[in-house]
C-alpha cells in the first residue's frame, strides 16, 4: 500500500505521468474494472497502456493534430477514459459532454469548441452527432464503441473504436516510437482539457484547463487527504462534471488506485455496494437521495426495527454533535456507539456501499446542514469540497476531525482564498485555469491579475473556515432589509423524503413563498397507502392531501427561522424541474433568472390575492419531443 | 424426435394450409392458409376475435386444429406438440404475460433454456464435466445475448411480479429468446405499454429480426398499427376466421376490404402517435 509521491514540475503532464504508472505497476495491478454481463471484467495498467496507445495512434492516423480538440459522450465506461487519455497523449484536448445533452446543447459545444473528433458510445449518441455534422464544419470523426443498432450506419465518417485502434496497430509497425514521442513532446502548461462550465444564466462556457492545474489540484487534495494505491473508486457520474475527472484523472492517476465502472447508470447503487470504495466523492442531490431513499425504508420497516433505528440515531446524533462541538466522546458514550453500530449502523453503511468509505466528499451545489448531520451520525466521515471547474475542481476541503456542517472548511495547500470588500470568495492556486475558449470579456471578468471571481458570496469564520452563503446574484434581500440565501431555506425543505426539490422566491418582496416539487416515488407510495387515486405526477402533485403534507414540511422547515424567513405560501409545481427545460443546469443548480420567466404567472399568482393559477406552457422530452400542458395550480396559504 | 431441414433467407419457413378450428359450432378458423418466409415480420391483424391467437395456438401446438396442415421447414408438424415444436425452434410470447411471478428474472429466462441442457443427473449433482460446461454456454448466452439486448441488466435479479408491466413484458421476450428461436410467435406484445415502452419493444423486435447474430423470423400479432405497418414484410388480415388479405403492408392499406371491414372509414394508417 503506497500513497502518492508524486513531484509535480511544470515538465510533467497527465500523459507522461500515465505511461510511468503503466510501466510501474504493469501487468500485476488492476487500474480499472467494468461490470459487464454480469460480471467484474479487470483491465491491468499494461492493459490500460496497450488501448490508449492503439487508440491514440489510430486517431493520428485518422488525422489528429496536436492542439486538436476531442470531444466524448455516453456513460461511465473504461472506453472513455481510454478516449480522454488517448487524446492528451496525442497532445489533443479533451471536450466532454453531458451523456444527456439535448441536440442544441451538443451542437453548441462541438461547434463552439472546433472539435474534430466525436466519441460516442452506442447508436444515440452517433446519432446526436450525425444530426448536427453539417452544422459543425469542423468535426471530421465519428467514433462509436457500442455496436447494438449500428448495422444500418455506413457513412464513410463513422468509425469504430475497435477499428480505430487496429489502424493504430498499423501505424505502431511503421513508427514504433511514435506514441511515447509525442508524450514526451508535452509540457505541463498545455492545455489539456476544455471543461464547458454549467452556466445558471447564460450559455456554457468553455474552462481551459491545463495539465498543470489538474496535477497540481489533485496533488493538493491529496496531500490532505491521502488514498492508496489499493484503494477502489467508482466512477459513475459524469465526466463531464470536474468532480469526476478529478478523482479519476488527477487524484486517480497520482495515487493508481483501482477506478470501478458500473454495469449501467441504473445499477449504479447495486454496483458500488459490491465494490465498497474507500472514496467516494458525489454532488448533494446523491446524499440527498440516500437520505431519503433510508427515510422512506424506516417508514415502510416494522415497529421493532423503527425502534431500533431510531436508537442507534439518537446516539449517533449524540456522538456527532459532540465532534462537531469537538468534545471528547466519553467511554460510556463510545460504548453506546458501538451497540449503535453493531445494530443499524453497520448494516445501513453497507446498503449503501459505505462499509469502507474512509472519505465521502460532497461539492458542486449546497448540501443543507441536516443532510450533514445525518451522514455523521451513521458514522461517515463526510465533508464539504467548495471549488469550481475554473480552478481545476477543489480549493477548499474540511479536514478530518475539523468538520462544521454549515462551512465548506479550509483551503488546500498552494492555494489562497480571500473575500473581496463586497463579500465575493476569490481565490489563487496553481489550479486556476487559464481562461476561457473564445470568451476574452468573460475572462477578464473572472481572472484579474491572478485571482479568480467566483460570484459567490461568503465569509471566512472565526476558525478560518470558509463559509459560503450562496451565488451573490442569487442573494435575496428580506422584507426587513436583511441579506437571505434562497439556497439555505431550498436545502432545508429537502431534508424532507417528500420534497424532491424547492424554489423560493422573496427578494425585496413583502413575503417568502416557494414552489414545490414532490418526489414522485416517495409521495406516490404515501398515496397509495393512504388509497389516494392519481395516474400521473401531475394529478398526484395536486391533491388536497398532497398540498397539506408539504405544507407540514414547510411548517416543520419555518419553525427555527426569524419571521420575514418564514414562508406564507406555495405552490406544488405540475412537474419536477429538469436540465432538460432548462430549469436546472446539468449538475441540477436551479437555475433561477429562467425559471422566474418561466413560471412568471406563478409567482404573480402566489403574490395576489387568487387561490389558483392557470399554467399553459411546453414540456421537453429526452427525445426532444415537446407536449402541451394546460393546467390549474392551487396556491395554499400557511399560518405563520 | 422430428428432424427439419435448414432453409434459406427468403424461402418459406412456415406454411398453414386450410386450417379450420372449430369450437363447437363456432368457427374460429375457416380455412385460413398462410405462408411466413424465412427473415420477414409477418404481422396478423384483425379486429377482435378474429382468430388472431387461436391462429397463434395452432402453430405453436397448443391447440390442434380439425382440419388442415401446418409444415415447418418442409416438415408436417401437425402432430407434435409444442414442447416439440418448441425444440424444433418455435418460440412464443403470451397475450396475457405467462410468466412465474415469484421468480427472478433471470429465473424465468434460464427455464427458457431448458430445451438446451441435455445433462444427467449424476454429472449435475456434482457440476462437473457435461453440466458445467452447459451452465457456461447457457450463462454467457443469456447474459451476453439476451440481458444485454433486452437492456434489463439493473432488473436481473427483481422478483418478477414486483416489477412494471412493461417490463414483465421485456422480461417475457428474453424468455422466448431463451430457446433460441428461429421462430417466434409475438402475441401483442405492445398492448399496455406506454409510448416509451413501444419504442424500445418495437426496437427490440426489429434488432432480433435484423441483427445478424439473431436472425428470427417473427409472426406479430398486434393492434398498433403505427407499428405493424412500420416494421412489418407482410401482413396478413384476418376477419372473423376468414383471411381477408395477405401482402405488403402498403398494398394491404390499401385494400378496400381491410378498411370496410376492419377500419371502418378511417385511416389504416392512424397511429397512437
Amino acid at each position: 500500500m503506497s500513497g502518492p509521491d508524486i513531484e509535480i514540475t511544470k515538465d510533467l503532464t497527465i500523459p507522461k505521468l500515465f505511461s510511468r504508472q503503466c510501466k510501474k505497476y504493469g501487468a500485476n495491478k488492476v487500474a480499472m474494472r467494468e461490470k459487464e454481463f454480469g460480471i467484474w471484467c479487470p483491465f491491468t495498467w499494461q492493459d490500460y497502456y496497450d488501448n490508449v496507445k492503439y487508440l491514440c495512434l489510430g486517431m493520428i492516423s485518422l488525422g489528429l493534430e496536436p492542439g486538436d480538440k476531442v470531444a466524448m459522450i455516453g456513460d461511465n465506461r473504461p472506453e472513455g477514459l481510454w478516449a480522454e487519455m488517448a487524446a492528451m497523449c496525442a497532445g489533443g484536448v479533451g471536450v466532454w459532454l453531458f451523456q444527456d445533452c439535448m441536440m442544441d446543447e451538443v451542437k453548441y459545444i462541438i461547434d463552439h469548441s472546433d472539435a474534430k473528433f466525436f466519441m460516442g458510445e452506442t447508436q444515440e449518441e452517433v446519432d446526436k452527432a450525425l444530426a448536427i455534422k453539417d452544422e459543425c464544419p469542423k468535426l471530421q470523426w465519428i467514433v462509436w464503441d457500442d455496436p447494438k443498432g449500428m448495422r444500418n450506419y455506413h457513412q464513410d465518417f463513422l468509425i469504430s473504436i475497435k477499428k480505430v485502434q487496429e489502424l493504430g496497430r498499423e501505424l505502431e509497425k511503421k513508427e514504433p516510437d511514435l506514441f511515447e514521442k509525442r508524450i514526451s513532446d508535452g509540457h505541463g502548461d498545455d492545455i489539456c482539457l476544455l471543461f464547458y462550465t454549467s452556466g445558471t444564466t447564460a450559455l456554457p462556457k468553455g474552462a481551459l484547463l491545463s495539465h498543470w492545474n489538474m496535477l497540481t489540484m489533485g496533488h493538493n487534495l491529496m496531500a490532505v487527504d491521502p488514498c492508496y494505491d489499493t484503494d477502489d473508486f467508482v466512477s459513475y457520474l459524469p465526466f463531464a462534471w470536474i468532480g469526476e475527472q478529478m478523482m479519476s484523472i488527477s487524484c486517480g492517476l497520482q495515487v493508481g488506485y483501482t477506478i470501478n465502472f458500473p454495469e449501467e447508470p441504473e445499477t449504479a447503487q447495486e454496483n458500488i455496494r459490491e465494490i465498497g470504495p474507500h472514496v467516494m466523492f458525489a454532488p448533494p442531490r446523491l446524499y440527498e437521495g440516500m437520505t431519503r431513499k433510508v427515510q422512506v425504508k424506516y417508514m415502510d420497516s416494522t415497529w421493532i426495527k423503527r425502534n431500533i433505528y431510531e436508537f442507534a440515531t439518537k446516539v449517533g446524533y449524540k456522538i456527532a454533535n459532540m465532534k462537531f462541538e469537538k468534545k471528547t466522546v466519553s467511554w460510556s458514550w463510545k460504548f453506546l456507539g458501538w451497540i449503535a453500530y453493531i445494530v443499524m449502523q453497520k448494516k445501513l453503511k453497507d446498503h449503501l456501499g459505505m462499509s469502507r468509505l474512509r472519505h465521502a466528499y460532497t461539492g458542486g451545489a449546497a448540501m443543507g446542514p441536516d443532510h450533514f448531520r445525518f451522514f455523521h451520525a451513521l458514522g461517515v466521515n463526510l465533508k464539504q469540497i467548495y471549488g469550481q471547474t475554473e480552478i481545476a475542481g477543489i480549493s477548499i476541503v474540511h479536514r478530518d476531525g475539523d468538520v462544521k456542517f454549515d462551512t465548506v472548511g479550509t483551503p488546500i495547500p498552494e492555494t489562497e482564498v480571500k473575500i473581496t470588500d463586497e463579500g465575493e470568495i476569490i481565490s489563487k492556486s496553481p489550479s486556476v485555469f487559464l481562461g476561457y475558449y473564445k470568451n476574452d470579456e468573460a475572462t477578464r471578468k473572472t481572472l484579474v491579475d491572478g485571482w479568480l471571481y467566483s460570484g459567490d458570496r461568503g465569509f471566512i469564520d472565526e476558525d478560518g473556515h470558509l463559509v459560503v452563503f450562496d451565488r451573490s446574484k442569487d442573494v435575496m434581500t428580506l422584507n426587513d432589509g436583511r441579506p437571505f440565501s434562497p439556497q439555505y431555506l431550498e436545502t432545508r425543505l429537502k431534508f424532507s423524503p417528500f420534497i424532491q426539490e424547492a424554489w423560493v422566491i422573496g427578494d425585496k418582496r413583502e413575503y417568502i413563498v416557494a414552489v414545490m416539487c414532490v418526489d414522485y416515488a416517495v409521495v406516490g407510495k404515501w398515496a397509495d397507502d393512504r388509497k389516494i387515486n392519481y395516474t400521473s405526477y401531475m394529478e398526484l402533485s395536486q391533491e388536497p392531501a398532497v398540498y397539506n403534507l408539504v405544507q407540514a414540511q414547510i411548517e416543520e422547515s419555518n419553525k427555527d427561522l426569524p419571521g420575514p424567513a418564514k414562508i406564507h405560501k406555495f405552490v406544488n409545481l405540475y412537474k419536477v424541474f429538469d436540465a432538460d427545460d432548462e430549469e436546472l443546469t446539468r449538475t441540477s443548480k436551479l437555475r433561477r433568472a429562467f425559471v422566474e420567466n418561466r413560471y412568471k404567472d406563478i409567482v404573480d399568482g402566489l403574490y395576489s390575492d387568487r387561490d389558483v393559477v392557470h399554467m399553459d406552457t411546453t414540456i421537453t422530452y429526452e427525445d426532444g419531443r415537446e407536449q402541451r400542458i394546460r393546467t390549474d395550480l392551487r396556491i395554499q396559504n400557511i399560518n405563520v | 424426435m422430428v428432424q427439419v431441414g435448414e432453409v434459406k433467407e427468403g424461402d418459406t419457413l412456415l406454411r398453414l394450409e386450410d386450417i379450420h378450428m372449430y369450437f363447437g359450432k363456432v368457427a374460429a378458423l375457416a380455412g385460413v392458409s398462410l405462408e411466413v418466409k424465412k427473415g420477414e415480420i409477418h404481422s396478423i391483424i384483425g379486429p377482435n376475435g378474429a382468430g388472431k391467437t387461436v391462429m397463434m395456438n395452432c402453430i405453436n401446438g397448443l391447440y390442434r386444429p380439425q382440419k388442415g396442415n401446418i409444415s415447418y421447414k418442409g416438415t408436417q408438424v401437425n402432430h407434435l406438440r409444442p414442447h416439440h415444436r418448441a425444440e424444433l425452434g418455435i418460440s412464443r410470447t403470451f397475450q396475457k404475460i405467462e410468466l412465474f411471478g415469484g421468480m427472478t428474472v433471470l429465473d424465468n429466462i434460464r427455464l427458457g433454456r431448458h430445451i438446451h441442457l441435455k445433462s444427467g443427473i449424476v454429472s449435475g449433482s456434482i457440476y462437473i464435466g457435461k453440466t458445467k460446461r452447459e451452465e457456461l454456454k447457457s450463462r454467457k448466452f443469456i447474459e451476453e445475448e439476451i440481458i444485454d439486448l433486452l437492456e434489463i441488466e439493473s432488473i436481473r435479479d427483481k422478483t418478477v411480479h414486483m416489477l412494471p408491466y412493461g417490463l414483465q413484458k421485456r422480461v417475457e421476450l428474453g424468455r422466448a429468446l431463451a430457446l433460441n428461436p428461429e421462430l417466434l410467435l409475438l402475441d401483442e406484445p405492445l398492448a399496455g405499454l406506454n409510448l416509451e415502452e413501444v419504442e424500445d419493444m418495437a426496437r427490440f423486435i426489429l434488432d432480433i429480426n435484423e441483427e445478424p447474430r439473431w436472425k428470427v423470423t417473427c409472426i406479430l400479432v398486434e393492434h398498433d398499427m403505427g407499428v405493424v405497418m412500420d416494421i412489418s414484410h407482410s401482413v396478413f388480415v384476418l376477419n372473423f376466421g376468414n383471411k381477408i388479405t395477405d401482402g405488403p403492408p402498403e398494398e394491404v392499406q390499401e385494400n378496400p376490404d381491410v378498411i370496410k371491414a376492419y377500419l371502418g372509414e378511417e385511416d389504416l394508417y392512424s397511429t397512437r402517435r
